[in-house]
């Protein structure tokens, strides 16, 4: 049986996000500079809402591009669930730019090593650095956040889930054990 | 959501379901074609094969390209220099091909049904790139994907589809496919042109071009198959031209916003005017672009069924 616990709710979620902003606000890019990538699905919600409290504070817009991993990941041969493509959207020109990447959950690594690859194939940015909601550990391969919401240890087997309410219904992050 | 079989044979053999799953995945391809890298590692280390044992230059080329944009590696088989001179049979020679860890083979073949035989003996995928007057999937889908990216839904459009029926495999992939996703076929030719009971397959047949191009949406112009007509099928080109062949005169029947397809290579002048075939409505250059599109997403779908 699986079971599911809340281990994170709106308020905390939020705080988390708030967290990320302002170190990326502290780390002091020129933020003409800077331009946000979103992992699909979730990772766009996120860095959307790191932009309008960027927007917020410092009143300036910053260029949100969405990306989607599908075609790069290397897993092809031996997943039973083909993932669905969905489309790849980068509206700014990342060369020179320092592109903060985002995405839910870090946990692996290899969709950030996707990521990578992908955003590689588009141009030649200054900088890429990494955001995430949540580090739930089990690295494969050498990456690490440069802004982390929280770290939480778990099973390798265990399941996070973020939800967020621009696509659920409301907030919530769920630890599913197996 | 993935496909079932690991070969694609034909539209007949798929559900509405896999159909929009093969459109829309090739949407996010077709992205790609927008990058100064149009490239993606998705299919790194796979090994496509061409056996085309008919000419080709769209298809062929289309397929190549889907194939190096995903990173696979290609092989073109030239058929009039290859051991198929010597006697060597379907079956054997995809049997070679399987033994050199071929993963994909792509055939065009004049016979009806040889990639069926060929898929039945080997693991490989098998693509049908066109099969004798059978069935062209891949034109099929992106036929569909055209007109789906045009006119934003399939359901309810009135398409016709003119020419040589008889021998057209783009118009029996056609039939299956937008049929399935809820079209309103009507076919139109001569009737030597048009197969016997047509009709079962849920399409309307007329031999007035007027009454089939009247408010149509789509109108696909198939090529005159000369090499395919054993015998005079019709008085003379200069008729059919004046009779079916798309002019300025006979589109004004259409709708205002309908486009004009064609699978290429056209015959200028004789089924289609230079002045339509360049004209607004014309898609004809997209459904190049589209095609290899599709043909990625082909190729990326399969791939998942093991």
């Amino acid at each position: 049986m699986n079971k599911k616990t809340v281990i994170l709710k709106t308020k905390e979620i939020q705080n988390l996000i708030d967290n990320i902003t302002e170190k990326i606000i502290n780390d002091n890019f020129e933020l003409k500079s800077l331009g946000f990538i979103g992992i699909l699905t979730r990772g766009v919600y996120i860095a959307n809402r790191i932009i309008s409290k960027i927007k917020k504070i410092k009143k300036i817009d910053i260029p949100l591009g969405t990306l989607d991993i599908t075609f790069y990941r290397d897993d092809i041969n031996s997943i039973d669930k083909q993932p669905i493509a969905k489309e790849t959207n980068i509206p700014f020109d990342i060369n020179n730019k320092n592109i903060i990447l985002v995405d839910d959950v870090l946990y692996t690594g290899r969709s950030i090593r996707c990521a990578l690859d992908a955003i590689m194939d588009l141009g030649r940015p200054l900088k890429i650095l990494l955001a995430v909601l949540i580090d739930r550990g089990h690295r494969e391969i050498p990456i690490q956040p440069d802004y982390c919401g929280k770290k939480i240890q778990t099973f390798y087997t265990d399941e996070i889930q973020v939800k967020l309410r621009e696509i659920d219904k409301n907030d919530q992050i769920l630890l599913i054990k197996k | 959501m993935k496909l079932k079989s690991k070969d694609l044979l034909g539209l007949q053999y798929l559900t509405k379901e896999e159909i929009q799953l093969i459109l829309d995945t090739a949407i996010s391809f077709k992205e790609l074609f927008t990058r100064s890298i149009k490239k993606v590692p998705t299919l790194r280390g796979k090994t496509v094969v061409l056996l085309f044992y008919e000419n080709s230059t769209r298809t062929r080329t289309s397929f190549e390209l889907a194939a190096k944009r995903l990173s696979a590696d290609t092989v073109n088989i030239n058929v009039s220099t290859s051991s198929v001179q010597k006697g060597e049979s379907l079956i054997d020679t995809g049997k070679t091909l399987e033994a050199m860890k071929a993963d994909f083979i792509i055939i065009r073949h004049s016979m009806s049904g040889a990639p069926h035989v060929l898929a039945r003996n080997i693991s490989s995928h098998v693509i049908n790139a066109g099969d004798g007057v059978h069935e062209h999937p891949t034109q099929g889908l992106l036929d569909m994907f055209t007109i789906r990216e045009k006119k934003g839904t399939i359901k309810g459009l009135k398409i016709a589809i003119i020419g040589d029926i008889l021998h057209s495999r783009v118009a029996r992939s056609n039939i299956w496919g937008l049929t399935k996703l809820g079209a309103e076929i009507v076919v139109c030719g001569p009737p030597t042109l048009i197969p016997y009971e047509i009709e079962k397959t849920g399409v309307k047949v007329c031999y007035k071009v007027e009454d089939a191009l009247k408010d149509a949406d789509v109108i696909n112009i198939l090529r005159v198959q000369f090499e395919r007509q054993q015998e005079n099928m019709f008085p003379s080109v200069r008729e059919y031209s004046l009779l079916y062949g798309m002019d300025k005169e006979k589109i004004k029947l259409a709708k205002k916003d309908v486009i004009i397809l064609h699978p290429g290579p056209m015959n200028r002048g004789i089924e289609i005017t230079s002045e339509i075939s360049d004209s607004v409505n014309s898609v004809i250059n997209e459904q190049v672009t589209n095609g290899v599109a599709i043909r990625m997403a082909v190729l990326y779908l399969l791939a998942g069924v093991h």
